[in-house]
Parts: C-alpha cells; sequence; structure tokens
C-alpha cells in the first residue's frame, strides 16, 4: 500500500516509496536522516518542525509525505554552507543567545528566514507576530526577537 | 493516524468520484485541520483525496462589486492581495488572524468553510458579506450553508469550487480569540450594504448565526454604540473551559459592538 514520492530536499533528488500516513516529519528524520527538524507537540501548536516547502515556511508535523510530491523542501540543514559556515540567522540566533536548549530552534531559524523573505523591514511588533506559531519554554523569547532582528538585518545586506 | 489510500486527482469530477467509490472517503485542501484530527485518531478516513493538482481551484478575482477566491486558495493569499485589501480590507484581515503564519502558508478557505468547525473565522465573513458558495453542482447562498455542528449543505461528493464575495460599503471583524490556538471564543463580522446591515457571529453557538435585533439597530444608526445593549441569551451558547456560556454572550455585544465602531470609521 506504499506510494512513491519524489521531492528535492537541500537540493538533493529524493525519493521513496512511503506509505500514505508517513508525516513529511517522519520521512525527513527516519527516511533521510535529517533529525535536525524537530517534533515537538504533534499537533500544530509549537513549530519545532517548520521548514520550508517551495519557499515558505510549513509545520512539516501536519503534512503527508505525499502530498510533497515534485516540491522543494529545505530543512535546518540545508541553510548552512556545504562549508560549514553558517547562514546570517543561524549566525544571529549564536551572538543574541536566542536559545537555551535549543529544541525549538531549528524551526524558530526556518520561520524566521520566512519573515525576513515576507517582512525585510520587521519591527520588534511584527516579529512576535511573526513567530505566533512557534513555542520556545526556556527563553521568555526576548533574545529570540532580538535574534531575528538581527538576523534579518544581515540578511538585508546581503549576506546571504 | 490510521492508514488509507491516497489518491491525487487532476479534476473536481474524477475527485467526486473518487470520494463516491470510497469507502469512507474524504477531501484533504490544506488539511490544517483533517490531518490533526486524523492524527488524533477524531478521524479515520479510508481514503483521502488531495485537490492540490486540481486545476481552476487557486485565484482571487475582482469584477464589479464581487470578489471571487477559488477554494484552494490559502489564508496567507487572502491576507496579503492587493486586490483583497483594497476592496474588502476586513476580509484580509480576518485572512490574517487565521492560526498562525505557517498554518496560514497551507490552510484553504474551501477548506475552512466546508469544515464549518464553529469558531472558525472564514464562516462570519461567508454569512456576515452574504457570499455565495459555487459548488460542483450549484450555487449556495450564505444563508443556506452552515446548518450545524461541522455541518452544511453540501452534499456528499459536492465540491466547493469559489466562493462570490459581495464588496460591501463598509465591514469589520473583531474576534476575542482563544489564547493558544487563535480560534474565535467569539467573532464578530460586520457588514453594511447600503442601508441594509449583516452581523454574523462565530465562536458562540455550534455554527455561526445572524443577529437579526442587531442588523436593524445598525441599519437605524450605523455605530457601536446603537448595538451597546443588546444582549442574547446564553441558553443555546457553546460552554467549555475557555469561556463559559454567559460570558460568551457576553463576548458577541462587546465583538459585535468593537466591529460596528471599526467598520462605521
Amino acid at each position: 500500500m506504499s506510494t512513491k514520492v519524489s521531492m528535492t530536499v537541500n537540493g538533493r533528488k529524493v525519493s521513496a516509496d512511503v506509505e500514505p500516513r508517513t508525516l513529511l516529519v517522519q520521512y525527513l528524520r527516519e527516511h533521510l536522516g535529517l533529525t535536525g527538524t524537530h517534533v515537538g507537540c504533534d499537533t500544530t501548536q509549537c513549530g519545532c518542525c517548520a521548514i520550508h516547502l517551495n519557499g515558505e515556511a510549513v509545520k512539516s508535523c501536519t503534512i503527508l509525505a505525499v502530498q510533497c510530491e515534485g516540491a522543494d523542501v529545505v530543512t535546518i540543514e540545508g541553510l548552512a554552507s556545504p562549508d560549514g559556515e553558517l547562514h546570517p540567522m543561524q549566525k544571529a540566533f549564536w551572538e543574541h543567545h536566542g536559545l537555551q536548549c535549543g529544541f525549538c530552534t531549528p524551526g524558530m531559524v526556518m520561520v524566521a528566514c520566512d519573515i525576513a523573505r515576507r517582512k525585510p523591514d520587521a519591527d520588534e511588533a511584527t516579529i512576535r507576530h511573526g513567530l505566533e506559531g512557534n513555542i520556545c519554554r526556556c527563553t521568555g523569547y526576548q533574545h529570540i526577537v532580538e535574534a531575528v532582528h538581527s538576523g534579518i538585518q544581515a540578511m538585508n545586506q546581503g549576506k546571504r | 493516524m490510521y492508514a488509507f489510500n491516497y489518491h491525487r486527482p487532476k479534476s473536481t469530477d474524477e475527485a467526486a468520484k473518487l470520494v463516491a467509490e470510497a469507502e469512507d472517503g474524504k477531501l484533504i485542501a490544506g488539511g490544517m485541520t483533517l490531518l490533526p484530527s486524523m492524527k488524533l485518531r477524531l478521524a479515520a478516513p479510508s481514503d483521502i483525496v488531495d485537490l492540490a493538482a486540481v486545476e481552476g481551484l487557486r485565484g482571487i478575482t475582482v469584477s464589479g462589486k464581487t470578489v471571487t477566491i477559488g477554494a484552494m486558495t490559502r489564508h496567507v493569499d487572502v491576507q496579503t492581495s492587493a486586490e483583497v485589501k483594497k476592496a474588502i480590507p476586513a476580509l484580509a484581515a480576518l485572512a490574517g488572524g487565521i492560526g498562525d503564519p505557517s498554518v496560514r502558508n497551507r490552510g484553504t478557505i474551501g477548506g475552512s468553510v466546508a469544515n464549518a468547525d464553529p469558531a472558525a473565522d472564514y464562516p462570519a465573513a461567508v454569512l456576515g458579506l452574504n457570499a455565495t458558495v459555487e459548488t460542483t453542482k450549484r450555487k449556495i447562498a450564505a444563508d443556506d450553508f452552515f446548518t450545524g455542528l461541522f455541518e452544511t449543505a453540501l452534499e456528499p461528493g459536492e465540491i466547493i469550487k469559489a466562493i462570490h464575495f459581495p464588496v460591501p460599503d463598509a465591514a469589520a471583524y473583531e474576534k476575542f480569540p482563544q489564547p493558544a490556538s487563535g480560534f474565535a471564543m467569539v467573532g464578530a463580522f460586520v457588514a453594511r450594504f447600503g442601508k441594509d446591515v449583516r452581523v454574523a457571529i462565530t465562536g458562540a453557538k455550534d455554527h455561526v448565526f445572524r443577529v437579526p435585533d442587531m442588523e436593524k439597530a445598525l441599519a437605524a444608526k450605523f455605530s457601536g454604540d446603537a448595538i451597546a445593549e443588546i444582549k442574547l441569551p446564553d441558553d443555546d451558547m457553546m460552554s467549555d473551559i475557555h469561556c463559559s456560556a454567559d460570558y460568551r454572550a457576553h463576548l458577541v455585544t462587546v465583538m459585535a459592538k468593537r466591529a460596528a465602531a471599526k467598520a462605521a470609521g
């Protein structure tokens, strides 16, 4: 009862036979070994599983892998350069101490990049609204918001 | 999530056929309600029929005094559409208040309206703006569409193609969101077309409804104050851990008053 699905993940063409009920996040983690994408709540609330689907942030725990036929997927593993140089948003999280335990961070970074794409002039309020679908239980958000603000500015300066 | 068969048809005819032939077939649009329901085993369809590859169900067009939104158009597309923002800014704002950004990047208007969640936002706009739901079989007036808790006038195998919204002279939507989910504990959509006013309330009862007393009062005087004293009985309001029935009844007046004041500018 499996279905063949093909997509591009972090620039690499992949295809597999999966059960239709396989979630995208399961496919990424369990079939492709890309465990940077986390499952926090499994109920579409926490945003830890956020990835980019055709350039937009979505929650990979609430999409079937088979729905992504032909799609372009980018996960947190796909952001840094092949030589290990971190993406400006990743650097900003590091520099501004935008994480403590780090569990929510991959989703935060992926959504932050989507905010940067849609709102390159985002102010604090816009960033906070943009992060409504991402829950952090450690930081109290202040450093995350500062990191996103700094990361957006770095991205605007063409650092990526 | 229980196992199911997956189908990806290219046309609504094929989709309707697949649903009809399945033991328990379900259409999927954005999946932002269906997939969480399936994970919780509240839904266990035998077959999922994905509308993503069906042509002609996406997009926004404005012609004359009507905004037409294809069923598979996502919340983010309505939220950011320059045409919707110009013609019916209240509708763009409503779409921008659904769920969170990642959900709005997937969820669709057709899915929301077909699902008819009692606390969903779009039903308030459909009823408040006197929209017409165009399906594969007919055109359904908003007043006839929402019939109960997750119940609509849609027949088995009938698929929403687009929703036609008349452009009002003034409109606003105000909701008191459940802080965790963003769903409306109570949401009020107020729209004025010439001398006629429509008030649609979501989140309070088992399905979206109009408030004729408020509509009459607003037709006489279009301002928030005109309905500040109109209270609804709470006997058929929903009651849950988030909000009691009498508090919901109170919120109906407050949200409708705010929406009317906003629409009156």
